[in-house]
């Protein structure tokens, strides 16, 4: 079957792999309806996750129709309407029970290489490198999906493809950022990148209870889309003083929760740009941590500081002294998705959450280079590009 | 006066020197410069299974413990705050050698770790989770792809410290 590849660094393809199949009881195969990009996608496209393999399919973010379902499998048939988390996660070890089901302790099948990385191994993620697992990506006509009735949801019928879709990883992300961050009703929320993610978040700390949501970015588009979609306040960090902006909404205070979603290649207009560019090209940090920097820096005294955008390994300049003396709690994760879709669907099923603005630009599985091209470029306002499987 | 290539090239050599050192700093968590440190002292591998102590049998193991016999001990005991019970084996012979070498595939106790990982998922999960064989590319041909490669090739038997 034809499939989005990762052929190299930048370098995407369209190729024949094999077509998946059953290999445990509780899989199911799916036919793949809609398949996103994501953010997270350009860190592996770029190499900043150097953990795949040339031939390995592209895709965490899908929904689709069932085709086959395995002999343990209770909760799907043949023919149902799907979306699936990004993360594969038992539900039976420890942490899934505890509802941190991105940590599972299972559902990673090379827990050496994040082990080796960060102490220990977390869930694993389809498309996302061998680091992940080396499962198969969504960008094909079709995907194993293991641990099939814990990470796949049924869609209500009155919600379309277009705004399911987005319930597999930017929804659940994004509520995992808000709840994990415990937005207070009455909260000021600050969010950094006007992304899928960054948007979700806002959306969930507004459905929190949150006093004023303000989402932070550069590009017109995105910032236009947090007003009219999400309902949310901007900021153009392009055009005013980010932290300035922020005390004066705030009487001086700062943000109550700060959420960062923008990752491991942030950009930003001041000359520590330029530095973090350079020491991330030598190797001498992985990540760009520009955008968590000035969310510890305009954090309210005492509040919270949430990591949502990826992140691989070591950061530099990392203003460990503000969290300390301004007695931040800084906390981070993938997302835990599994106990949040549920609550997505219900409320997409009642238009409190709509996503289907982020995919911009729908094409079939032969434009994978174009797509991956336009959305690194941000090019013709792409926010999202999603491919259709089916043409 | 330096040129510009020199300083490049000192550059490069020092960043060189730089990821070197942090792949030997993130194999080895514990900070010390001795290689033995990586694996407890006592021979233990444990992991902690989310089930009662009562429901775990050592005389009932999960075939991929079972299949070491005597060659093995095998330990159970709760885990304190209700995180399930730690289930501890460890080779009656401990293995000879002081490096690890977990990257390089000459960890001697790699087998008994992925059993450990295997037997958890079976009393948690029912089943051991496969991976999909394909597909599996090429990488380029430079040190930096080779090493990837030989620590993507031992990721799996990874999971049990």
């Amino acid at each position: 079957m034809k499939a989005v590849t990762w052929r190299g660094v930048n370098e995407i393809g369209v190729e024949d792999v094999p077509e998946p199949k059953i290999l445990n009881d509780h899989d199911i195969l799916l036919e793949v309806g809609l398949s996103a990009t994501c953010g997270s996608d350009l860190h592996l496209v770029g190499g900043y996750i150097p953990a795949m393999r040339a031939g390995d399919v592209l895709g965490h973010e899908f929904m689709g129709t069932v085709a086959e379902v395995g002999r343990a499998v209770t909760k799907h048939h043949v023919g149902d309407r799907v979306v699936v988390v990004s993360f594969t996660s038992c539900g039976q070890c420890w942490y899934c029970r505890q509802g941190l089901w991105s940590l599972c302790d299972n559902g990673n099948p090379n827990p050496g290489i994040t082990e080796a990385l960060w102490g220990q191994s977390i869930g694993g993620c389809y498309g996302y490198s061998h680091a992940l697992g080396g499962w198969a990506g969504s960008h094909a006509p079709c995907i194993r999906v293991p641990y099939a009735d814990q990470g796949a949801f049924a869609i209500p019928d009155d919600v379309s493809d277009e705004r399911a879709l987005f319930a597999s990883d930017a929804a659940p992300t994004g509520w995992t950022g808000a709840h994990q961050a415990e937005v207070q009703a009455g909260d000021v929320v600050a969010v950094w990148g006007a992304g899928g993610v960054g948007q979700m978040a806002a959306r969930a700390a507004m459905l929190m209870g949150a006093e004023r949501v303000v989402v932070i970015d550069r590009y017109d588009n995105r910032l236009d889309q947090v007003r009219t979609h999400i309902g949310a306040e901007t900021l153009d960090y392009e055009e005013v003083d980010v932290p300035a902006e922020l005390r004066e909404m705030t009487g001086g205070r700062g943000p109550d929760v700060c959420i960062e979603a923008v990752g491991m290649e942030a950009h930003s207009t001041g000359p520590q740009y330029l530095y973090d560019q350079v020491k991330q090209q030598m190797r001498l940090q992985t990540d760009r941590p520009t955008a968590v920097r000035e969310a510890i820096y305009a954090c309210r005294k005492g509040g919270t500081v949430f990591t949502l955008g990826v992140f691989a390994g070591l950061v530099d300049k990392f203003p460990l002294g503000a969290v300390m003396n301004k007695a931040l709690t800084l906390r981070g994760a993938q997302q835990h998705g599994h106990r949040f879709i549920p609550e997505i669907l219900e409320r997409m099923s009642r238009d409190e959450v709509r996503t289907e603005h982020l995919a911009t630009h729908i094409m079939p599985l032969d434009d994978g280079p174009k797509g991956y091209q336009m959305f690194k470029n941000k090019e013709d306002g792409c926010v999202r590009a999603v491919f259709r499987p089916g043409g | 006066m330096t040129s510009a290539l020199e300083i490049t090239a000192s550059l490069t050599t020092r960043a060189g020197g730089t990821v070197v050192r942090q792949v030997r700093s993130l194999l080895d968590h514990s900070g010390a410069s001795d290689h033995r440190a990586a694996a407890p002292a006592s021979g233990w591998l444990v992991v902690t299974v989310n089930r009662e102590a009562s429901e775990l049998d050592t005389e009932q193991l999960p075939a991929p413990l079972a299949e070491y016999g005597d060659r093995i001990e095998v330990r159970v005991r709760p885990a304190p705050g209700d995180k399930g019970t730690e289930l501890g084996a460890r080779l009656h012979t401990q293995p000879s050698g002081r490096s690890v070498g977990r990257l390089t595939g000459n960890d001697p106790q790699a087998d008994l770790r992925s059993a450990l990982r295997q037997a958890k998922q079976l009393i948690e999960v029912g089943e051991i989770l496969a991976v999909d064989p394909a597909p599996h590319g090429r990488r380029a041909a430079t040190p930096s792809g080779a090493l990837l490669e030989a620590w993507t090739r031992q990721a799996p038997k990874g999971g049990v410290r």
